[in-house]
Parts: structure tokens; sequence; C-alpha cells
């Protein structure tokens, strides 16, 4: 590791705004406001830019510190030195399409009510989410990015940019991530989307300015967490502790930790993340199928030219392994260069976040190697 | 110029390439600005010099999740998994050439894995050690035990090896499977053998196509 402490980076959210974004639904959206952070410096050469994309509820705040004090939510691997080297890259993350901190997404206000959009809001896809980045990254004026990367969400993104706009993207690192949600992945979407339509405050998306549906959507989180870890990993971290007390209480309060684990992720979920963009992200990502329109895989991969890191965690049942291997063999039977490990973790789904200690080595390694190969 | 570019075909010592005589030769074999895939390629560090002294456009495949790592670390496009699913996915002619160095006595179906290498590779580059060679001979004759030799050093119980081949071997099954050997190197330690090669080599690189 470094032999100093590098001073904190204090990074800010900007907003650029578009005219307008037509949608796969068919709709347009106008105008529409990206929300996004930028780290390190671009070259002259425009080509050292990268752009993280977060998971399902992450934000454009992926590294540094924002001014209340938070990290951002990949911080483990992007700054000065970390696998995602601001020192050495421009570094791009935008709060997506959907989303509630920043960018368009159903708590905004509708321009032709004034009100918010609720559940006016047009549905929308991994595709629209994708399109609208690489707005962004088109108004920045850089032309082709080193790389796109992120986990489970996010390298779905990943995919679909590399499918997309091959030639924009040299290379892609896709963590965690599936070309398409699988059955198991949209019914636990399923589960978090009725939770919170079936909370009497949710009133039909219509809670703005009122009382948001917390308990619904507090719900629809302590599914998501449970599915982010493991059977290890739970029994690690809580195993049948009990939560402040001896014995148990015979009553309905809080006994085990992992009760208590729940209830309080799930409360705080409530006060950072919009309950309708729970569902249009969740449905974005349950629609998600980079196979449709084509007869395989394979074929949705015909005229990739990226480079590929593809990685996937032993304990992560959400997105297993199988998944990121199905990518693997549709790439390698167009002999694209695609580089896959699947590491070992105890995480679960939650490795790519916490667990970074390999996969800062095999993403620096990859980027050097990516940028080197760029220079004639 | 460099040691790689002159031709050892007429040399009597091999000048190693990363400690090993075997990558000197399959480093003289390799033609520049090719497609190679390496299986059981470790940590990359015969593609990563392949790379750099022959700008060849590499990927490897390897098992074990450790090496996979280190190996793309260093840059190198490695897919961890066996040599069969390694093989299966890429269309035929993929590779100018496919390399299998020292691991053809591990794999579980040799012959199968040598198709498929001719399959996605025109040419493909096999470096084995000699079960013929003498000390082997000699070792299991006297001992009446299965043969450890510094070649062959393992307890039977603990040996990565399954298949046992030596070079009349190979060259038997070349022409069974009507393969061209357009090359045939025979090295003990670093010293090049031409003569009795089944006896004396005790390791021996092949370039064969269909």
């Amino acid at each position: 590791m470094m032999g100093y402490q590098s001073p904190k980076m204090i990074v800010e959210t900007q907003t650029v705004r578009f005219d307008s974004l037509t949608l796969d639904c068919g709709a347009t959206l106008a105008p529409v406001d990206v929300a996004y952070q930028t780290y390190g410096t671009l070259n002259a050469a425009r080509s050292n830019a990268i752009l993280i994309l977060h998971a399902f509820s992450g934000d454009a705040h992926a590294a540094g510190i924002d001014h209340e004090g938070k990290p951002g939510w990949w911080d483990n691997m992007i700054g000065p030195g970390k696998a995602f080297d601001t020192d050495k890259y421009f570094i791009i993350c935008s709060n997506v399409l959907g989303g509630c901190r920043g960018t368009t997404g159903p708590s905004s206000i509708n321009p032709a009510t004034g009100c918010p959009y609720a559940m006016g809001f047009p549905v929308i896809t991994i595709g629209d989410m994708v399109r609208l980045q690489k707005m962004l990254v088109d108004w920045m004026g850089i032309p082709r990015l080193l790389s796109v990367s992120g986990g489970s969400m996010g390298g779905m993104q990943a995919l679909d940019w590399a499918v997309r706009y091959p030639e924009c993207v040299v290379s892609s690192i896709p963590i965690a991530a599936t070309c398409r949600h699988s059955a198991q992945q949209i019914a636990f979407n399923e589960v978090g989307r009725q939770a919170i339509m079936a909370d009497p405050d949710w009133n039909e998306g219509n809670y703005y300015g009122g009382k948001p549906p917390a308990r619904g959507l507090a719900v629809a989180r302590m599914i998501g967490h449970i599915t982010y870890m493991s059977d290890d990993s739970m029994r690690e971290k809580f195993g049948r502790r009990l939560r402040g007390k001896d014995e148990f209480g015979y009553d309905f309060s809080v006994d085990f930790e992992v009760e208590s684990y729940l209830r309080y992720r799930g409360s705080q979920f409530v006060n950072r993340f919009d309950a309708n963009s729970y569902l249009y992200i969740t449905k974005a990502m349950d629609y998600f199928d980079l196979t449709s329109g084509h007869e395989s895989l394979t074929e949705a991969f015909q005229g990739v030219t990226s480079r590929f890191l593809i990685l996937s965690f032993t304990s992560d049942w959400l997105y297993p392994s199988y998944q990121s291997q199905e990518i693997v063999k549709a790439l390698r039977a167009h002999n694209v260069d695609v580089a896959y490990c699947e590491l070992p973790s105890n995480y679960g789904h939650d490795a790519f976040l916490v667990d970074v200690g390999e996969q800062t080595e095999l993403v620096r390694g990859f980027l050097a190697s990516t940028f080197e190969r760029l220079r004639p | 110029m460099t040691a790689a570019a002159v031709d050892i075909r007429h040399r009597p010592f091999v000048r190693e390439v990363l400690g090993r005589s075997d990558y000197a030769i399959i480093g003289e074999i390799v033609e520049p600005s090719t497609k190679v895939l390496d299986l059981g390629c470790g940590e990359g560090e015969l593609l990563e010099w392949l790379a750099q002294n022959k700008f060849v456009e590499g990927r490897g495949v390897e098992i074990s999740v450790a090496k996979v790592q280190r190996a793309i670390a260093r840059g190198v496009s490695v897919f961890q998994g066996d040599i069969d699913q390694g093989l299966a996915d890429y269309p035929n002619g993929a590779f100018d050439y496919v390399i299998l160095s020292q691991t053809l006595q591990e794999t579980r179906l040799p012959l199968r894995v040598l198709r498929e290498m001719l399959r996605v590779g025109r040419r493909a580059i096999v470096a084995f050690p000699n079960f013929g060679h003498w000390s082997v001979r000699l070792n299991m004759l006297w001992s009446g035990k299965a043969p450890k030799t510094r070649l062959f050093p393992h307890e039977w119980y603990e040996s990565p090896n399954i298949h046992f081949l030596t070079v009349q071997d190979f060259e038997d099954l070349a022409a069974k499977e009507g393969l061209v050997v357009e090359r045939r190197y025979f090295l003990a330690g670093r010293r090049r053998v031409s003569l009795l090669p089944n006896w004396r080599a005790e390791v021996a690189v092949y370039l064969v196509r269909r």
C-alpha cells in the first residue's frame, strides 16, 4: 500500500441538462438532467477517460468525500494509486436515468404539469440509461472511453455500452453481472416492488410532498440486502446472536442481530432513496436482455471490438458465475479479447463493493495493459 | 539482433527464455504479430514475453485461480477454466498457434486436446517431457517401481502426469493422425540432441499442423 496518507479528495456533484431523450418505450423525456462527478484529469489526447457505472441503489458519488463527509460508493476502488487510479485516468460517474440523486427520474418535476412525474414517468430500460450516458460523454468531448466498468446493474450497462457503441469503448469491465435477468432475479425484484406497492402510503405513486411509503421501501431493501449477502457472510456477521438481550423476548420485537441489521438498513435506505425510482430501475433491470432481437447471445456480440475483463464471485448466488461464464463463452466465439476470473469470496454479491483486494490487482493490471496498447 | 531472432536450429545450446529452454524454442518458432493461445499458461509469463518480443496477440487458459489472477494483473488475457472448456468456445482457425507446454501428459484426453488445438489453431506447438529418456528406463528397470527422476520427480500417487508418452509415441500418433511435423526439437538441459532422441531427449518440442 501507499507509504503516505493522501489528502482526502473532496468532490462535488454537477448537473448538465439535455434538451430531450427518446426512450425505448417510444416516449420522449424533455428536458433531461444528468448528475455526475469526475475525478482526475482528462489528458490532451482525451484517451484516459473511464466511465464508472453504478449499481441499483448507487449514485454519481462514486469516490472521494462529499460535503457531508460521506465517502463514495466505490471509494476503495477509485482514487490516487487505487485500481481506477485518478493520477492516471479521468473518471466519470453519473446517476442513472430514473434515479433520485440528481438525474431525471420519477421524483423530478414534469414540466408539462409542474408536479413530480410519479407513475407518469415513462418506463425506462438499461439501454435508455446508456444512451443518456453517451450524451454526457459526447458533451464532455470524449470520443472514446478507455473503459466502462461497473458491478451488478453497472455491469449490465458496461455490456450494453460495448454492444451499442463498440467504436467508443476500448475496454469493458462488467463485474458480478449478467446479460439478462433470470427468473430468480426478476422474482426478487418483483417482491420488492410488491412490498412498496402494498404500502398504503405509496398511494399509486403520489406521495411526494406527503408521507413516503417508508415501510414498503424498507421491506424491499431488507429483501435486497439478503440477496446481496451469502449464507457464509451472514453466519459470520450475525450467526444466531441476540441483540441486546441474553434470552428470547417471546414477542415480536427485535431478538436477533440479523433482524436488527436488516431493520436498520431498511430504515436508512428510506432516507436516501425514492420508492418510485425503486420500481422503475428494478423494472429496467428485469427488462434487460442483450439477446433480445437476436438468435443467440453470440449473435448479439457480433461487431463487439472492446477488450473485456469479466469477474464473478464464488459466493454470489444473486448473479452466479454461470451468468458471467455465458458472456465469456459468447465473446470467445468471436475471438474477442476477454479475460475472466471467478474470484474466491464469502461476501456474496456485495463482494464487488467490499472485498476488493484481488479485484484491485486485476483491474489495475488490465487497465494498465489496455492503456499501454493504445500507444502507437 | 535479439537472441530470439537467431535461428537456434543449428546451435548446440539453447539460450533459455524465462529460465526455460522449451520457452526459448517456442519463442523461436512463433512468428511475429501472430495470434497465440497458450493452454495451461500459468501466470502468463510466456504470453507476456511473446507480446513484448514478438508482438503477438495472446490469450491464455489456466485452471488455477491464483495463477489466473497474477496473469491478468500483468495484463495478459486469461480465461479461468480447464483446457477442454478453454478450447471449445473458439471458432475454427481462431489462432495462428496453440501452445501446450509440458501439459499434454497431464490432460485426461490428450488426443482430443490435440485435435481441438488443431481445430482452433492453424498450428500446434506441443512440448512434453520424454518418458523414453534413458534415466527413466533405467530407473524403472532397476528399482522395479514407478520411475522417479529429475524430469519426473513425483511419487506415483502425487504425480500430475497421468499419460506418459515418449518421443516415439508422439511420432507414432502424429503419423496415425496424418499430422505434418514441421519442426521437432529435442533438448537435454540446455543442450540440443539430434542422435537417438528417444533415448537422450529430456524434453521434446513439436510444431505440427494438419
